[in-house]
């Protein structure tokens, strides 16, 4: 007969003493590449539209918020619209990749959203994303 | 000497930190990052813009202008008369005709912005890739 008794003297356990550091490892990397919501205005309602793309990082990413009432916000904060194209100049200088991502709410009027546009322009920068929920 | 059985207890005291919890807390943590973090990307509508200043000539074959009045109605090359649901089908049939066309939109100032996606959307299903933005006239 074999002789089975030698099988039981391998020790079978998991080593368990590194899986902290690994966890931990892994925390950290959630927390470095997370990004989170920076800014976000009250109110706005995206429209809806089916050809939507992704933008793939939110690292050159800046906004500019239209509401209904007719304000226009950089990120969140409030601005004329003469101040759109010396910001987004500045902007642009330091990141020659900046998207601007225009989040207009449906119902802001067309004439308002076009002399974004020209401010924008003028600043070169000329990456536009019109903001849009999918459609459902 | 009454003291002495205090300090023989002290001596046997463990003063190591438990670090057998310590995968578990760190877990913890990784499952709270995992569960606010939001994946929810910026999604649009992209557009190239043209540089400032530039007014390229056109020849006017190549244009199709698509206007969009306040009430958010459609009108194509000033003549035509269009329901939101059709244009995708004509801007693709004018586009089969010539490959060269030009989509320009033109809104009205008080267009609402809703009004001029739906109809940015549809050209660019429509699969139209030069597509200018007109600004409104005052």
């Amino acid at each position: 007969m074999a002789d089975f008794s030698k099988k039981s003297g391998v020790h079978s356990s998991i080593p368990t003493g590194s899986m902290a550091d690994i966890a931990f490892l892994l925390l950290i990397f959630f927390m470095v590449t997370t990004v989170f919501v920076r800014y976000r205005v009250t109110g706005i309602v995206l429209p809806r539209a089916e050809k939507v793309e992704e933008i793939k990082t939110r690292r050159h990413v800046s906004y500019v918020w239209i509401s209904a009432d007719r304000k226009v916000y950089i990120d969140d904060k409030i601005a004329q619209v003469n101040q759109v194209a010396p910001i987004f100049y500045e902007r642009r200088v330091q990141n020659p990749r900046l998207i601007v991502s225009l989040k207009c709410d449906t119902r802001a009027p067309y004439g308002l959203v076009s002399e974004v546009i020209e401010e924008l322009r003028k600043a070169d920068a000329l990456r536009v994303n019109f903001a849009t929920d999918r459609e459902r | 000497m009454a003291n002495k059985p205090v300090l023989a207890r002290r001596n046997k005291s463990n003063p190591d930190i438990p670090t057998s919890s310590m995968a578990d807390i760190a877990f913890l943590l990784i499952v709270f990052f995992l569960v606010t973090t939001t994946m929810n990307q910026d999604k649009g509508i992209g557009m190239q813009l043209p540089p400032a200043g530039e007014n390229k000539k056109i020849q006017k074959k190549n244009i199709c202008n698509v206007w969009v009045n306040a009430a958010g109605d459609i009108l194509i090359n000033l003549e035509q008369e269009m329901p939101l649901s059709q244009l995708r089908a004509d801007i693709e049939r004018r586009l089969s005709e010539n490959d060269k066309l030009i989509v320009s939109l033109k809104a009205d100032e008080e267009t609402p912005y809703n009004a001029f996606i739906d109809v940015l959307d549809e050209i660019k299903l429509s699969g139209a890739t030069r597509i200018s933005l007109a600004s409104p006239e005052k």
